[in-house]
């Protein structure tokens, strides 16, 4: 590869070529446009921050750089030359290599074979075994990982399994190095050896595209950010230029100065404040290992409450660990004054405490079943009598559901797995209020589902918390979650960092909080901060860390809009015919 | 085969006529058969021959509708063919205190060893081929070292008539399985424990988020099959009137799970078609005795049936939009 040190460890070197250069790419899946004409400009020895909520088209840009997907138009260039990788294979080839969270090794073989894989040193035609294990103890030595070449790579730590496979990528010549949230499953201590390995790739003149949502990282180890919004680049330069609050603002596409008062969503938005008496739920001191710490919240009858905070905050984490599907370490769950002494999903669901998951594919619908199987599932047993299922009440039910919140279905026995995105979320409301629950907590309603839906289902949670639901709202739609709720509660790195209440309740007091330094809600944002080396920060980032592995920052799989996409045409071409399959049950 | 006969309609496109296959085709298939074996000898209709496919079958349906429901969790239960040998090890045993003792006994055991299947598949999260898998080796070693090594022989009336009597024209065998694939239909479409072992094998998170008992939905769906296994192990014992652990139910379960994929039940769950299965066990066991009768070679028998398990395994696949 080519020598260019010219900028070491001080940034990039200025007007050196571009190594890698993506121009007026757009690619759509199923007519959703996952990427609108964008530009990308990767330099030599440069770490370059590429950032976005969900569904901003990261994932989707890294693929097409990667020769996972082809571009439906413009051209990735690599040092100059346009190339058009038919497979990953192809752009790992020809020097670039991905290391995205999920470690992609084999786990039962050797730290030294997953080194080597493909490439074993020989003699006499056989693998040499020994010279193998002797130079991959030497590479790893480099990368901080210490361990027995000859073990097992799953006995490995997360963390040592993303260096062997870092090592990997950059033992096979690569200029470009992508690397996919790769501090989400390190511990602190590892952190700072990826950060040093970084340094040192950029010695080398390799350049790193670094995509993650946490900004102490961003701005400790980037020279430059790409943010992306919605399928579009919306900002490219230098990171030690852009503020905080700025790069927050750019990712949620708010701006800071115009901030109306146009309300395009559903809500009334008057603020409620009925904090008097009783909460209907009051979860106190609630920690996740690695996720959600001490994290306390109330929420009272007739009540919205919003959980604010970006990727990784904690907050689908704490709703998971409220109804007890997600294990805590401590922490207690009151319903109504009474402690929740078992703490499982049923048993919530029991004392009246129900939750709409965020995913709403993997968690929340049984896709093969009908709309009136899936909006009874959990009441099944009050429908019942000696375990047989009355026919009758269930019909009486799903009814009256169906027409309360105006499910678009052919009927009660469609496949939910065929209805819309919108229709799906209904059905999944309607499943938890045919329980009469108290606590609603509603994790992105309204993600993926169009615009009509979107409106009903936003003045059906004011109407609910008229009726005196109280309700728990987690929305990355800054300005439903601005509008819809009565009080804010913010997350960052899995602790509360801020409330809002009253008059506070405003974007400008959101992006505030969200923008300040973890922990210090009331101080100005430390800019351009030096990296993070006290270990108070490190034990935050390490809980942020966990966090975005499962909130959703395993990009490639949900977090796009394509993936979201395809199978639902997919579920559109089978509705065409649905008549006989649905016969059959 | 009659696959031909749906995709040849020029008025159907492929997706229909996949599914209409999908949905229709075993009992398509089913009826073609018997016409066919009809056709190439009338003496297949006659009451005799009726009355000893419906005694061959009848076990192998028992042990397919537990399949079923297994499948339906997108579990598999391999232990089932052990199952009958155990329940069949303890028949002489207990054959002299009548046929209730015996029934009592046998489908204990199989309770039991459906349950302990259960159990490692729910509370400890073993993979369920795996845990039925070790269930089968070692269900099988007990049966043996219950009965000792050669088989005994059964003369207890009451167990003998249970596996050989006639009522009403048929095979009391036949009613008893045609009673329990009744059951198994409405336990499925009209129980909370059905449609929460649909809700499970469709989307196992998603119902445990819902709230359903997760757990013992898995539990109690290994456990119904063993029961219905070890019901088999009694049956075969009385029809045969020996008790052999050795080889009774061998390769039972994949009968079963044959009969159950040719029934159009998805391996991936989320689904069980008990009419459908009754079909598939009545096709593989017809197209054996057809192709028996005409002294077509046994290896040649084995090799139709592979082709009809990948065929029906190969459409069901079809379904594709999960």
């Amino acid at each position: 590869m080519a020598d260019v040190a010219e900028g070491a460890l001080g940034g990039p070197g200025p007007g050196s070529d571009p190594v890698l250069e993506v121009t007026g790419v757009d690619k759509s899946f199923a007519g959703v446009r996952a990427l609108r004409g964008v530009d990308f400009t990767l330099r030599p020895a440069e770490v370059h921050a590429l950032i976005g909520e969900n569904g901003a088209g990261k994932s989707t840009l890294i693929k097409v750089m990667t020769g996972v997907y082809r571009p439906d138009a413009g051209t990735v260039r690599l040092a100059g030359t346009a190339r058009e990788f038919r497979n990953p294979l192809e752009a790992q080839a020809a020097g670039i290599s991905t290391i995205y969270q999920e470690v992609n090794l084999v786990p039962l073989m050797s730290v030294a074979r997953n080194l080597y894989l493909g490439r074993e040193p020989r003699r006499l035609g056989l693998v040499d075994t020994g010279r193998m294990n002797r130079e991959a103890a030497e590479v790893l030595g480099r990368y901080g990982v210490d361990v027995d070449v000859t073990r097992p790579l799953r006995t490995l730590g997360l963390g040592a399994q993303q260096m062997v496979a870092l090592a990997r990528a950059v033992q096979i010549d690569a200029r470009v190095v992508i690397m996919d949230e790769p501090t989400s499953s390190l511990e602190p201590r590892e952190v700072e050896t990826l950060f040093s390995v970084i340094r040192r790739l950029k010695e080398q003149g390799i350049a790193v595209v670094y995509v993650s949502h946490r900004l102490d990282e961003l701005y400790a180890v980037c020279d430059r950010v790409t943010v992306m919004r919605d399928g579009e680049v919306v900002h490219t330069g230098d990171i030690a230029k852009l503020e905080r609050l700025r790069l927050v603002s750019l990712m949620l596409g708010r701006e800071m100065a115009a901030v109306r008062e146009k309300g395009t969503t559903a809500f009334d938005t008057g603020r409620r404040d009925v904090r008097d008496g009783q909460p209907a739920l009051r979860a106190s001191g609630l920690t996740v290992r690695h996720r959600v710490q001490d994290v306390s919240v109330d929420v009272h009858p007739g009540e919205v409450v919003g959980l604010g905070g970006l990727l990784g905050a904690g907050r689908s984490e704490t709703a998971k660990a409220i109804v007890g599907a997600l294990g805590t370490e401590s922490g207690t769950v009151e319903v109504e004054g009474r402690a929740l002494r078992r703490r499982s999903p049923a048993a919530s669901i029991r004392a009246g405490v129900v939750m709409l998951p965020e995913d709403r594919k993997v968690e929340g619908i049984i896709p093969n079943l009908s709309v009136r199987e899936n909006i009874s599932l959990a009441a099944l047993p009050r429908l019942s009598r000696a375990g047989i299922v009355s026919r009758a009440k269930q019909d009486e039910v799903v009814r009256f559901f169906m027409e309360r919140l105006r499910i678009k279905a052919s009927g009660p026995d469609q496949k939910v797995g065929d209805l819309s995105g919108g229709n799906q979320q209904k059905v999944l409301l309607a499943r938890w209020l045919c329980l009469n629950p108290k606590v609603l907590l509603l994790d992105e309603p309204t993600r993926g589902i169009d615009v009509g839906a979107k409106a009903e289902v936003q003045a059906l949670i004011d109407e609910l918390a008229g009726e005196g639901l109280g309700v728990l709202l987690i929305s990355s739609d800054l300005e439903e979650l601005i509008e819809g709720s009565d009080r804010v509660v913010i997350l960052k790195d899995g602790k509360v960092v801020g409330h809002l209440a009253g008059e506070e309740v405003t974007e400008e007091g959101l992006l505030d909080a969200l923008a300040t330094a973890p922990g210090a809600p009331d101080q100005a944002p430390p800019d351009g901060a030096p990296a993070d080396t006290d270990t108070d920060n490190a034990d935050t980032q390490d809980a942020g860390a966990e966090n975005a592995g499962s909130e959703g920052a395993d990009a490639g799989t949900r977090s796009e809009p394509a993936e979201p996409a395809a199978p639902a045409e997919q579920a559109g071409a089978e509705a065409a015919a649905p008549a006989a399959k649905e016969k059959q049950r | 085969m009659t696959t031909l006969s749906w995709a040849g309609r020029p008025a159907l496109d492929r997706a229909r006529a996949v599914r209409l296959l999908q949905d229709y085709g075993v009992y398509a298939a089913l009826v073609v058969l018997f016409l066919v074996a009809v056709g190439l000898d009338t003496s297949f209709v006659e009451m005799s021959n009726i009355r000893v496919q419906l005694f061959q079958v009848a076990p192998t349906l028992l042990v397919a509708l537990g399949m079923a429901l297994v499948i339906g969790t997108e579990g598999i239960d391999l232990s089932v063919g052990a199952v009958i040998a155990l329940a069949a090890s303890v028949v002489p045993l207990y054959a002299g205190y009548g046929l209730g003792a015996v029934l009592v006994i046998g489908l204990l055991l199989g309770a039991a060893s459906g349950a302990l299947g259960g159990a490692m598949v729910a509370l400890a999260r073993v993979q369920p081929i795996v845990a039925t898998l070790s269930l089968m080796i070692g269900v099988r070693g007990l049966a043996e070292i219950v009965n000792g090594n050669s088989a005994k022989p059964v003369s207890q009336s009451g167990v003998l008539d249970l596996g050989t009597s006639i009522v009403a024209g048929l095979p009391e065998m036949a009613w008893l399985a045609a009673g329990c694939a009744v059951l198994t239909g409405l336990l499925v479409r009209r129980t909370t424990f059905g449609r929460h072992l649909v809700a499970v094998g469709d989307n196992r998170q998603a119902s445990r988020l819902a709230g359903l008992p997760v757990r013992r939905v898995l539990i109690t769906v290994y456990l119904i099959s063993g029961v219905l296994a070890a019901l088999a192990g009694v049956l075969i014992v009385g029809h045969g009137a020996e008790a052999d652990p050795a080889n009774q139910g061998l390769n039972m379960e994949l009968n079963a799970i044959t009969a159950v994929v040719v029934g159009g039940t998805p391996l991936s769950g989320g689904k069980v078609r008990v009419l459908g299965t009754v079909a598939g066990a009545l096709f593989m066991q017809l197209i054996t005795a057809v192709l028996t009768q005409h002294n077509v070679h046994t290896s040649y028998t084995q090799i139709v049936e592979a082709v009809i398990i990948a065929f029906a395994v190969y459409a069901s696949q079809e379904r594709g939009t999960r």
